[in-house]
């Protein structure tokens, strides 16, 4: 039953079958995140996140600061 | 006061303030060490025969101080402040928070010590014996359970990206950190120890550790600091959100397998040096996507850096950022490593990368933080424009100097005449270092001075915000008194 799994011992098995992997991993990721107008709009929203914090602070700059 | 009291109570900043004063405080002295060991080499009587300052053990206190005490106290401070902001929740464990704070400084603080006494595992950038080891792994994983904790209690639903950065970077180090340093004590009661990795391997080990420092401590993480401190200090979105989701993943994916691009031509297989060669190479696309990525966010706001200094350290770092990830795979190239290892070109390299990148984007990051964290403007604008022109300068002065060592040198370690021989003798490429190294030097105190004036007005300004803290309080006090 283990057998199969003898094929990963050999370096020059794991060695191409690990780079097929990470390069399929890295295109679906590419994939998901290029794909998708709602998708596309839903991660965009996210680059927010700093702006929209709650903080009472004034900027430091002092074209900023006199507004 | 009042809306600092509100933050206060919301999240922990009494462990960024602990962390961003370190920063200034290791800045200073890792530089002064610095330039004081650029001094050594351009006028080697500065040794004075005293073992304790020579070159040999000042350069890891130097490497030790600027990398863990500068880099690493500023990426404690920022992403322990970006994670509570991001994730909108309190940081978890104010006391393990603290441990890691006093664990980190103790670390730095007796890693530096020991070498000047002579103690070190002589593996570069890990030079620390086995017990200050041991005492920063406890450190990191603390680290790394407070960062984690904190991401658990999020109230935001989304992690922000720059605590992608963070988290690979606090995993990855931990990685780096334990498999690089296992060793087995001479014995209980001794500093010294025996590495578990041999020949070869030993090496490979160092190299993988060495180069991914850079890549997820050096890199990584100021990606983490850049992701947030540029948007939120130009008021603009960063440029692409789903070009730093691709950046993320190419940077991780390709960082850990460079390493062995610093030992082309040795006992290493081809097959390795060939491969970290093209992985290097492969590095630019992310690299350059990130530095698009943050140029352009500035798109739009350019005529900031007529007025604000801060959006200069930016632009500068990322600039730069953009030069040392694009000279990076050039150098890993086989036929120009033959030329550039074991120069100086090597040297210039690093610090255009760690001056131009690593120290410019911490220092806009910190100028931003700190008015926010005192609850106050900084003291001297003036002084900040002074730093950034001292800094910009003295790294100009410092890379150049260095190019025109390391080429030159590589050139002449490899020039024959026509009977075969070698054309130079070693000394006369000694000799021919001298002046590039008056010029680093000079171009290092630029650089300190510039740093010595930002402790200055960092100084000044907390103590700004402790008087104008103190004055609101007592009039909120007679206020409520009168009530």
């Amino acid at each position: 039953m283990i057998e199969w799994l003898t094929w990963f011992t050999s370096m020059e098995n794991t060695k191409p079958f690990v780079l097929v992997l990470f390069f399929i991993t890295f295109v679906g990721i590419i994939m998901y995140v290029y794909t998708g107008r709602k998708r596309s709009e839903r991660l965009e929203s996210y680059k927010n996140i700093p702006l929209t914090e709650d903080e009472g602070e004034q900027s430091t700059h002092p074209e900023e600061a006199n507004k | 006061m009042a809306n600092e009291a509100v933050t206060t109570e919301q999240y922990n900043y009494d462990i960024v303030r602990s962390f961003t004063i370190m920063t200034i405080v290791w800045g200073v002295l890792g530089m002064l060490v610095g330039v004081y060991i650029a001094s050594e080499l351009a006028w080697p009587f500065m040794n004075f025969d005293i073992a304790a300052i020579t070159f040999g053990r000042l350069r890891p206190v130097h490497t030790t101080l600027v990398v863990f005490g500068f880099g690493g106290s500023a990426l404690f401070a920022t992403s322990y402040y970006v994670v509570q902001r991001t994730c909108q929740v309190r940081l978890w464990g104010t006391g393990l928070a603290k441990f890691t704070f006093w664990g980190w400084q103790l670390s730095v603080g007796l890693a530096a010590i020991s070498y000047m006494m002579g103690y070190t595992q002589a593996r570069e950038y890990a030079e620390m014996v086995w017990p200050i080891d041991l005492l920063i792994a406890v450190t990191w994983v603390s680290y790394l359970v407070v960062f984690v904790m904190t991401l658990v209690n999020r109230s935001q639903p989304h992690i922000y990206v720059a605590n992608w950065f963070f988290i690979s970077f606090i995993l990855a180090t931990a990685l780096l950190h334990i498999f690089n340093n296992m060793a087995v004590p001479v014995s209980m009661f001794s500093l010294e120890s025996y590495s578990l990795h041999a020949g070869v391997q030993d090496a490979m080990t160092q190299w993988w550790y060495g180069h991914n420092a850079v890549g997820f401590f050096l890199t990584a993480a100021f990606l983490g600091m850049m992701y947030y401190f540029i948007p939120k200090h130009v008021g603009r979105p960063i440029y692409s959100y789903r070009l730093s989701i691709i950046h993320f993943w190419a940077l991780i994916f390709l960082y850990m397998w460079v390493g062995a691009h610093h030992l082309h031509w040795t006992a290493l297989p081809d097959w390795t040096s060939t491969l970290a060669a093209t992985f290097s190479i492969m590095l630019l696309l992310p690299s350059w996507g990130g530095m698009i990525n943050g140029i352009m966010t500035l798109s739009g706001a350019w005529d900031r850096l007529r007025s604000d200094p801060v959006v200069r350290f930016m632009i500068v770092s990322l600039s730069f950022y953009g030069m040392s990830t694009f000279e990076g795979p050039l150098m890993s190239l086989k036929s120009v490593n033959a030329l550039s290892h074991y120069t100086d070109w090597t040297v210039g390299h690093v610090h255009s990368g760690a001056l131009g990148w690593v120290a410019m984007i911490t220092f806009g990051s910190l100028y931003h933080l700190i008015p926010r964290l005192w609850g106050t403007k900084m003291y001297s604008e003036k002084m900040i424009f002074a730093h950034f022109w001292l800094a910009t300068i003295g790294i100009v002065l410092y890379i150049s100097a260095l190019w025109v060592a390391g080429i030159g040198q590589g050139l002449m370690l490899r020039a024959f005449d026509e009977y075969g021989n070698l054309a130079y003798t070693f000394i006369e490429s000694v000799s021919f270092l001298h002046t590039p190294y008056v010029v680093r030097t000079i171009g290092g105190l630029f650089f300190l001075t510039g740093m010595i004036i930002m402790a200055y007005n960092v100084f000044m300004t907390i103590r700004k915000g402790r008087v104008e803290g103190a004055a609101l309080d007592a009039k909120l006090a007679a206020k409520l008194a009168n009530a």
